[in-house]
């Protein structure tokens, strides 16, 4: 498959993002598809923050194994990253900041020495403007045309006129310089690909679903990887009509969230897995009160404050067990950008259709890192229906019961302001009616059964949703000799790690649990009683869906792949993994 | 300023209206509970609001099941989390009138973070906090208004060491638009400033004292009637945030009630740009036919 990586290394404060994502949409904009992937801590200035443009005429699906230009800003970029240049690659650095010795690189690569602080000095004294002049090497090596860039830039510093000026010429410089010192590289992709493609994060994607979905409000409180959820919306909250509230704390926003909610609203939450914690007793506060409600838990490193910048799995079983007593809960794990946006907004629709609890369930990988799609992958969604199940009016109402017990377990829903249908909402075990069971009643033999009955109730809507969900999909080839297990983003890197096995001869596919909860236990098994050899893969130390998968269908993985150094797969890992479990290489 | 002003909504339902549910409150007989269900009910009358367009929200304790008492809109919800499932609502439909109410140990204690955010955002809702310097429902522990030395179940030995919450000072420091203090042994005064709050624009908080007759023995119905004064009656000017200040931290032989403080300043729903064009409720939803969202990443 033919593909570029950029890779741009420095510290904090050395502009690495914006560098990053000037590479990406080097490719989108010329209709390339693009994965860009940033690596980064917990400190606004120092610390080492690198970030991987990677780009293809194809469909790819992560950062990808390896660089063909590595851009390097400090001495540290190099030692950390030189390794990782293919042949024919090109690092670049200024002589003036630190040298680079030719053992320092994998054989095949060339040292560029470009002047770019020397350079830029022409155009003005911020030492900054390098990465302007190293904007327009990179593009030159890329074998993009500088006026992709300028347009990049153009639309990107639009009303800082002088910084724009500067921009364009230091880029300029450092575009002629390349060409004439190096040109473009073999490797280059073609000057055009397909139409322009979009580039979006997770984050982007599922804020964007939420809107899509009819979702109004928005209560959260600031953590990583979740925070940019609320950034996007905040930033919108005007042009979409949706109220953005950064709460106190996790308690507050989710309770915010179950309020809005309640008032008649689509409403979500999103926080890591910290603020989940806090969220823990009010979601379930949803489902005893069922409420639909929305919570984005974009999974980081844990346990505690673990590795903030960092993504892991680890999340699975808390999510599943948060919160005392049992209730119905749904919870999704897109698998890619345009998955996220998706399932968002089936999120929205399975709360409100059986009025419960669901978590979208990302982590710091699928959040934040972004990929090159087509404007299909996100399509324009219907505008949701009156999310009210009771016509106006009612006048009287006492009949309404707003926990009526009804054959799939979902009651007629009124909202406040609805004349003559006034209901309690408790987070006490209650009746149909709403009326308080707990307290006074409860041990009394006719509230005994209430109870049992109303636990069965909300129960019922667990098996109510498995069937109306899909089913998990087989990606990859039916006949295989190897299949993977896996859930949300661990999806990225196998779908790009399929193809180099196939490459390699080996067929292998890819059981993609994108509903981790109701899971879908018989259809899992179909696959799994089927498959020759399977090999469960996940961003965790247990094997947190494994076990979920065991649970259900009496079914155990043998072979595992599971990761938790904080660092996304890499495809040649799993590759490597699956030359070692089918045989084909020994340790 | 007399209850009997101009309702919220003149046009209001016929005198006929009936707030209260059939679910008979189960508190202990005596409990200054009775007082502010009594007294909420006054206020929803002489301002005439329509029970499906009121709220009313709670967290958990005996004051906190208030609301299956009244035949309006109802949350129960968590222990200390009134507050902010209060806000939720309202920041989806702001023509509602929403009430929350609780317990000293639900909004001075668990959920004091909430409250104190809540005063500042000056959201307009009305707070009503039963306040017996108990906590009733668990039988009997120290509250966070307990009384310095208050022998309790769980300060069984010395009494209570950590000296208590001056709530109506917080309110006034965390920029609460109209703070004021009712005793449930005086129902009149507690509706008459109960419609006050509901009608003030902004949040409000109204303290109650609300003996526990079961479990605080100090703060008893005679403990409070023996000491309150009413704040009018010495000539207080509520719009004096100083003046205010200095009453709150009268305590011992007379107890100041009534209206400490009040002022005027912009809702958190005013200033929210999403809620320029009316409640979320009655907004369209899902993207704008007009804009293309997809525009701004490419
Ligand atoms: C998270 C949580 N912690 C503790 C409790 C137990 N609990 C219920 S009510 C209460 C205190 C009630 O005191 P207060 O709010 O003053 O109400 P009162 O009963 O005095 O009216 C406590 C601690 C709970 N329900 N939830
Ligand atoms: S225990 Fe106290 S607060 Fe609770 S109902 Fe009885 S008297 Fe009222
Ligand atoms: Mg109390």
């Amino acid at each position: 498959m033919q593909e570029l990586a950029l890779r741009v290394g420095g510290a904090a404060g050395d502009g690495i993002a914006t560098v990053g994502e000037t590479f990406c949409r080097l490719f989108t904009r010329q209709g390339f598809y693009a994965f860009g992937h940033t690596g980064y801590q917990s400190v606004i200035r120092g610390g080492h923050v690198w970030f991987q443009a990677r780009g293809s005429p194809e469909r790819i699906w992560s950062q990808g194994d390896g660089c063909d230009v590595l851009y390097a800003l400090d001495r540290q970029t190099v030692e950390v990253h030189a390794p990782t240049l293919r042949p024919g690659g090109v690092l670049v650095f200024d002589p003036e900041k630190f040298s680079v010795a030719p053992e320092q690189v994998p054989a095949g690569v060339k040292l560029f020495p470009v002047p770019t602080l020397q350079m830029s000095r022409k155009f003005a004294s911020e030492p900054i403007l390098q990465n302007g002049v190293g904007m327009g090497v990179v593009s030159a090596l890329a074998g993009q045309p500088l006026s992709v860039l300028h347009g990049i830039l153009t639309d990107s510093l639009g009303r800082k006129g002088t910084v724009l000026s500067q921009n364009l010429s230091a880029s300029e410089a450092g575009f002629h310089y390349a060409t004439e010192h190096i040109g473009a590289l073999d490797r280059a992709l073609p000057e055009k690909g397909g139409t322009p493609k979009l580039l979006m994060s997770g984050n982007q994607a599922i804020a964007l679903g939420a809107v899509a979905a009819g979702m109004k409000f928005l209560s959260q409180y600031p953590m990583t990887p979740a925070s940019s959820i609320m950034h996007w919306l905040a930033a919108h909250a005007e042009k979409f009509h949706v109220v953005v509230k950064q709460a106190e704390d996790e308690l507050a926003a989710i309770n915010m969230a179950i309020g809005a909610s309640h008032a008649g609203v689509r409403a979500m939450t999103a926080t890591s897995g910290g603020g989940f914690s806090l969220m823990v007793e009010a979601f379930g506060m949803a489902g005893m009160t069922e409420t639909p409600l929305v919570v984005v838990e974009s999974q980081r490193s844990g346990p505690s404050t673990g590795l903030p910048t960092k993504t892991e799995q680890g999340d699975l079983q808390m999510i599943l067990g948060a919160s005392q007593g049992e209730f119905p809960r749904v919870v999704l794990g897109p698998g890619s950008v345009a998955e996220a946006y998706r399932e968002t907004a089936r999120a929205f629709q399975l709360a409100e259709d059986w009025q419960t609890p669901v978590v979208v369930a990302s982590d710091l990988y699928l959040s934040e890192d972004v990929q090159g799609l087509d404007r299909e992958d996100l399509p324009a969604l219907p505008p949701p229906a009156s999310l009210f199940t009771v016509p106006e009016p009612m006048e009287g109402g006492n009949g309404y019961l707003r926990y009526k017990d009804t054959p799939s377990g979902v009651s007629p829903r009124a909202i406040p302001g609805q004349r003559g249908l006034m209901f309690d909402a408790g987070s006490d075990e209650h009746d149909e009616a709403g009326r308080l069971v707990s307290d006074v009643l409860s041990g009394i033999p006719a509230y005994v059964e209430v109870r049992r009955k109303m636990m069965e109730k909300r129960m019922r809507k667990l098996s109510g949703i498995r069937a109306a969900t899909p089913p998990p999909t087989l990606e990859g080839p039916g006949d295989a000799e190897l299949t993977l297990v896996g859930w949300g983003s661990t999806a990225l890197p196998v779908r790009d790690a399929l193809p180099l096995l196939k490459g390699q001869g080996i067929a292998v596919n890819y059981l993609h649990v994108a509903q981790p909860w109701p899971l879908h236990g018989e259809a899992i098994a179909r696959v799994l009683r089927s498959a020759k050899r399977t090999l469960l893969i996940e961003q965790n130390f247990s094997g947190q869906l494994g076990r979920v998968i065991t649970a259900e269908t009496g079914i155990r993985f043998p072979d595992t792949l599971l990761k938790y150094d904080g660092e996304p797969f890499y495809p040649w890992e799993i590759v490597t993994k699956v030359m070692e479990v089918t045989g084909r290489v020994h340790r | 300023m007399s209850i009997a002003e101009s309702p919220v909504r003149p046009q209001g339902p016929p005198l006929k209206v009936v707030y209260k549910s059939q679910t008979k409150a189960t508190w202990c007989p005596g409990c200054g509970d009775y007082g502010v269900m009594a007294a909420l009910e006054m206020a929803f009358k002489a301002l005439k609001i329509p029970p499906h367009e009121l709220v009313l929200v709670s967290g958990i304790g005996c004051s906190s099941n208030l609301p299956h008492f009244f035949k309006t809109y109802g949350f129960h919800g968590l222990h200390g989390r009134a507050v902010p499932v209060a806000t939720g609502i309202k920041l989806a439909n702001p023509s509602l009138t929403v009430v929350v109410a609780g317990g000293d140990g639900d909004g001075y204690g668990i959920g004091l973070g909430h409250s104190l955010h809540a005063m500042r955002r000056n959201l307009d809702m009305t707070y009503v906090v039963m306040d017996n310097e108990i906590y009733g429902l668990t039988t009997g522990q120290a509250s966070p208004t307990s009384t310095l030395g208050a022998k309790t179940k769980s300060t069984p030995l010395v009494g209570v060491i950590e000296a208590p919450v001056n709530p109506l000072a917080l309110a006034l420091g965390a920029g609460a638009t109209f703070v004021a203090r009712a005793f449930s042994g005086d129902p009149k005064q507690m509706a008459d400033l109960l419609a006050q709050g509901i009608r003030h624009k902004g949040f409000a908080l109204v303290d109650v004292f609300s003996p526990c007759v079961t479990y605080n023995h100090l703060n008893t119905f005679d403990f409070f009637r023996s000491r309150v004064y009413k704040l009018e009656s010495v000539g207080h000017d509520p719009s004096d945030p100083v003046e205010a200040f200095r009453r709150t931290l009268e305590w011992g032989e007379r107890i100041p009630t009534g209206l400490f403080y009040r002022a005027e300043r912009p809702t958190y729903e005013e200033l929210e740009p999403a809620l320029k064009d009316g409640p979320l409720t009655t907004q369209r939803a899902g993207l704008p036919p007009d804009v293309d969202p997809l525009k701004e990443f490419y």
